[in-house]
């Protein structure tokens, strides 16, 4: 499905996801975070390189936005990447926290102030 | 390499814990303003990790999403976003995305700005009207922010108070003259914010 991973791989990203354009689940966000899922299901079917690389990028938690960043790729192709694994049971991703302007979550911004405090 | 700074692992033997439970929340905030006035240094002074960069072909981030073909062939023109990390306790992360700074990239801003706790528009006292047009986007948008006055060369000619004048801003929105290239100056700045935001919730919860 996906073509050779070598060469010419920033040129023509989307060759990567086998020509699809939109993830199949739309719910990533640059700040939702990715975890390989421990222990890995026993499939018969091994994960493209490309899905093997993002595995072992989010061994611990990683934001899809770093994940992109380390594997220079733009964001809109490993958010389809993303999806195969999650459809697979090999990840799961955690939406960012919800913020609501209208009603500010008092405790998370104490939280983040005293963090910053603490830097 | 990845997230290896970060490789701590839980100190208090529980069985494995499930993925789900090791993902720690996440929350944004952005680090705004004109071309060149600093956006990218205040990233990478606070952040704990290098800056970050991801860049993403404009016909993907942008309309013609479908339009396989044009992807492939063009030479795509691609717009950069760089960010960084604070980790603000074992469970909460705080991201910092610095916006691109040319006005032909702003479509992105919208984007960037849904689900941001708020954002530091960064000015350059010697051209403060580059920062102008994103004062004006985050104003529009109800988004809360803070004024950094980034002072090149350390330099800082005006005081807060006239460079609030100068850019007509309401009372509750701080100002804060600042060196971006300084990590203690750049988190207070972030500071301010959080503490804008909290006067503003506990000011709305009190009237
Ligand atoms: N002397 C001095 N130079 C600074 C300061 N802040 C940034 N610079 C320099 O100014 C230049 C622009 O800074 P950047 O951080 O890249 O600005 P930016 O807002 O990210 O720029 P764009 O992303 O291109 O819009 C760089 O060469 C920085 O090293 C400062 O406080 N003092
Ligand atoms: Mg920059």
């Amino acid at each position: 499905m996906t073509g050779g991973d070598a060469g010419g791989r920033l040129v023509r990203p989307f060759t990567l996801t086998g020509g699809r354009t939109r993830p199949s689940r739309a719910d990533f966000t640059l700040i939702t975070t990715v975890t390989a899922c421990d222990p890995q299901p026993d499939r018969a079917a091994r994960p493209q390189p490309e899905h093997l690389r993002i595995l072992r990028l989010c061994a611990r938690p990683v934001a899809v936005a770093e994940v992109a960043a380390r594997l220079d790729l733009p964001v809109s192709v490993v958010v389809i990447l993303l999806s195969d694994l999650v459809e697979a049971d090999r990840i799961t991703a955690r939406p960012p926290h919800p913020v609501n302007l209208a009603t500010p979550d008092l405790d998370l911004l104490q939280k983040v102030r005293d963090g910053l405090g603490r830097l | 390499m990845a997230g290896s700074d970060r490789a701590a692992p839980a100190p208090t033997a529980s069985p494995r814990p499930t993925a789900r439970s090791a993902a720690p929340d996440a929350v944004k905030i952005l680090i705004a303003g004109g071309f060149g006035v600093g956006k990218t240094t205040m990233v990478g002074s606070v952040s704990e990790i290098a800056p970050l960069r991801t860049e993403e072909p404009l016909t993907a981030a942008g309309l013609d999403i479908d339009d396989l073909a044009g992807i492939e062939e063009k030479r795509a023109t691609t717009v950069a976003l760089d960010f960084g990390r604070i980790t603000i306790t074992r469970d909460l992360v705080l991201y910092l995305f610095g916006t691109p700074g040319q006005q032909r990239f702003w479509f992105m801003w919208n984007d960037l700005a849904i689900g941001a706790l708020g954002a530091v528009v960064l000015v350059d006292v010697r051209r403060p009207e580059s920062s102008f047009a994103a004062i004006d986007f985050f104003e529009r948008r109800g988004i809360p922010f803070v004024v950094g006055v980034n002072g090149f060369h350390g330099r800082h000619p005006y005081p807060a108070a006239e460079i609030r004048e100068a850019l007509a801003l309401p009372d509750h929105v701080q100002v804060l003259l600042c060196d971006a290239r300084e990590r203690t100056s750049s988190r207070d700045v972030l500071i301010a914010l959080i503490d804008q935001l909290i006067d503003a919730a506990t000011g709305a919860a009190a009237s």
